[in-house]
């Protein structure tokens, strides 16, 4: 059975190497200052053996966005989910994993084209499912459509 | 390691994009769809000479279709044309990838406004006298994705469409009705129009 | 004289017969050999997650048929366990014990379609194919006669299934799966030795472990480089504890042993569907729930192992009856993070097997 984690144990660990990168913790979640997500992300693989990254994803809460990362260790077979959050609602960004773990190339560039959210140090960072040139990011609350039935929906 | 390229890829992705802004721009009407065998139906007492039935059986039981295959409703097409359903004994089982050598082309699967340039050359690059058949709910009307900011409301837009088979997606055997109904539609389609 | 030599970039589909779906290769050959490699997609983005915002719960459950369309009830699986958990559901015993048979019927149905086009691919060109395509009419008339539908189901519901199989689907699921085996051993014994396929398909794309691992690869790719890791056994969901299967892996990682693992996994997944069938209490096949589904705010993540690889959704509720977020896992999109590395330095024939044999589905990568 994979054992998730306690958030609060993963987070005091990290906080003895990094002291000033975590910002609190949950049951299952660690969260983490978005300028300290690559050295934390690294402390997790090579301390706790996190090898591999099962996947990023990113929601938008209004005022704030947040980026989610679900990890998974084989050799051990436990699972922790490491957040940050974003507050810049211009221009978001957040440095990029991908040199730690190569799974994170594509889904970064998928987050960036849906959400807006670019990723420092990736190197290709451009639109991947949407064309070139598209206005706008879908998945953003700000983003409207046209449901069929009438109405407009965010 | 640096590879010298003749053109740039993102020229080339800058260029496309223009493109499925242009289509998306241009694609505000349907096509009207291609009706002029109904009005055939009152025209009835017309003789066949024997050359024209020859090549109307010819034309008729001859399709050959081209795969275009977005999305789920290939999967129907291709159960179609296995071995329970056979669409050979319609004399379609010669399924072209290349539009040159296809007469038919069959839409099976959801339409985005990124594929819409790929999907109007592919049918340009056929040679009259062609046929589509828009296969499923989402070409019809763009379906269960009705209202998404990439899926393309209906193919109609783009390409003319001369028979619809509704579905979500629909069974081999009405795939098979599909194909009889254009079958019916070619016969009626003169050789010389007698206007 | 000299001779002034450039690389030529080709593009290959969109529409192509041997892709999977709308995938397109912008590919650069020096020569006949490949030099580097661009796949492009999003040819069938619908938004599915936008539009998901914008429906209850349980108008989204024919939205996840139409990600992964060759395996239908495992989508619909993931999902259902993921509202589940967000919102404290109770499944009963018998709706677990076909959840279980769906899945693994489907899995059979799955790896049929992707061993056969693989073959096609290489160059069998359609006899591979129509031969698994015979097995698979018969599994597919199976769910017929269970919901109505041949491709994408909606079958699962939140606190089990839909409804009960009628009383002719046993005996029909058990002729099924008495005949089955000596169907693969009559693939095994033509394909498997076959010179052809051994010669295109050993040593050719080997993926080693560390890099599969690295770059978040899962599922029949991930066992063919030898990692032993498969969630029904290291993280097992719904009942997968309670069968005795085991889980095949290759060795080096090529083309010819993620084949194998697909065939082997074939093998498993009969197994388990008679022991699910001996083992299957009589009882309810639904939990009330109420409707609209209101779970409470919070956020959960569920993964299965579907054929393609981990299956994932995560779920965030603010409460009300449509989902915040809805976010899904794919693991087609994230298996093709390699592709790049596997095909650099192979000719352009190699390129599509290697393709083939990660087996992936558009409705899937693109969403």
């Amino acid at each position: 059975m994979t054992k998730t984690l306690s958030g609060a144990d993963v987070a005091r660990q990290i906080g003895e190497q990094l002291p000033d990168a975590v910002t609190g913790s949950d049951e299952t979640t660690v969260f983490v200052r978005s300028e300290a997500i690559l050295d934390a992300a690294r402390f997790l693989k090579e301390y706790l053996d996190f090898d591999y990254l099962v996947s990023i994803s990113a929601i938008d809460f209004v005022d704030h966005f947040d980026v989610v990362y679900h990890l998974c260790s084989f050799k051990n077979n436990y699972s922790v989910v490491l957040r940050t959050r974003c507050d810049d609602r211009d221009s978001p960004s957040v440095p990029s994993v991908v040199s730690l773990w190569q799974g994170a190339d594509l889904q970064e560039r998928e987050v960036y084209d849906l959400m807006g959210i670019s990723f420092d140090g990736h190197p290709n960072m451009k639109r991947i499912v949407l064309w070139e040139g598209y206005q706008g990011h879908p998945l953003r609350k700000d983003f409207i459509l046209d449901v069929p039935g009438g109405g407009k929906a965010t | 390691m640096e590879i010298e390229k003749a053109y740039s890829l993102s020229d080339y992705d800058k260029r496309e994009a223009a493109q499925i802004e242009a289509l998306k721009a241009a694609a505000i009407e349907p096509y009207p769809d291609p009706v002029e065998w109904l009005e055939e139906e009152i025209k009835r007492n017309v003789l066949l000479t024997s050359t024209e039935h020859l090549i109307d059986l010819g034309k008729r039981f001859s399709v050959w279709p081209n795969t275009f295959f977005p999305a789920c409703c290939a999967f129907e097409v291709i159960s179609a044309a296995a071995s329970r359903f056979d669409f050979s004994r319609f004399g379609m089982e010669v399924l072209r990838p290349s539009p040159r050598q296809a007469d038919l082309m069959i839409i099976a699967g959801t339409v985005t406004w990124k594929l819409a340039p790929a999907m109007r050359r592919v049918y340009d690059q056929m040679a009259e006298p062609k046929w589509v058949i828009a296969m499923g709910a989402c070409t019809i009307s763009g379906g269960a994705f009705r209202g998404s900011y990439s899926v393309v409301p209906g193919i109609n837009r783009i390409v003319p469409v001369d028979v619809y088979i509704p579905g979500c997606p629909p069974r081999p055997e009405g795939v098979i009705n599909g194909f009889m109904t254009l079958h019916r539609k070619i016969a009626k389609d003169k050789l010389i129009k007698k206007d | 004289m000299t001779l002034e030599t450039q690389p030529v970039v080709l593009n290959m589909g969109p529409q192509h017969p041997s892709t999977h779906g709308v995938f397109r290769m912008r590919v650069t050959f020096d020569g006949e050999v490949i030099v580097d490699f661009e796949p492009v997609f999003g040819y069938l983005h619908r938004g599915i997650e936008k539009l998901a915002e914008h429906k209850t719960y349980l108008q989204n459950m024919p939205y996840t048929d139409r990600l992964d369309y060759l395996a239908s009830m495992s989508n619909n699986m993931a999902y259902a366990m993921a509202v589940e958990k967000l919102a404290g559901i109770e499944v009963p015993e018998r709706a677990e014990y076909l959840r279980v048979i769906m899945a693994e019927l489907m899995r059979l149905s799955s790896h049929l379609v992707g061993v056969g086009a693989l073959f096609n691919d290489m160059g069998a060109f359609m006899t591979p194919f129509l031969y698994m395509y015979r097995e698979r009419e018969k599994i597919l008339d199976l769910f017929d006669m269970v919901c109505g539908q041949r491709l994408t189901y909606n079958y699962m519901r939140f606190g089990g299934v839909s409804q009960d199989i009628p009383e002719e689907f046993m005996p029909t699921l058990r002729r099924f799966i008495d005949d089955m085996p000596r169907y693969i051993d009559e693939y095994d014994r033509l394909l498997a030795e076959n010179e052809i396929v051994l010669a295109r398909s050993k040593g050719v794309g080997i993926l080693p472990a560390e890099k599969a691992i690295n770059a978040s690869v899962s599922g029949p790719v991930l066992r063919g480089s030898g990692v032993k890791w498969d969630i029904r056994k290291s993280n097992p969901y719904s009942i997968y504890d309670r069968f005795d299967f085991d889980i095949p892996t290759g060795t080096v990682g090529d083309v010819y042993d993620r084949y194998r693992v697909r065939v082997e996994e074939m093998r498993q997944s009969v197994r388990i569907v008679k022991q699910a069938m001996e083992q299957i209490p009589e009882g309810e096949v639904r939990t009330r729930v109420p409707t609209p589904l209101k779970p409470p705010p919070g956020e959960a993540y569920v993964s299965i192992e579907a054929p393609k690889g981990e299956l994932g959704f995560y779920l965030v509720s603010d409460g009300s009856a449509k989902p915040y977020r809805f976010k899904i896992r794919a693991p087609s999109f994230i298996n093709l993070t390699v592709l790049r590395d596997l095909v650099l330095g192979w000719k352009l024939a190699d390129a599509i097997i290697i393709f083939g044999s990660i087996d992936i589905c558009m409705g899937e990568v693109d969403r």
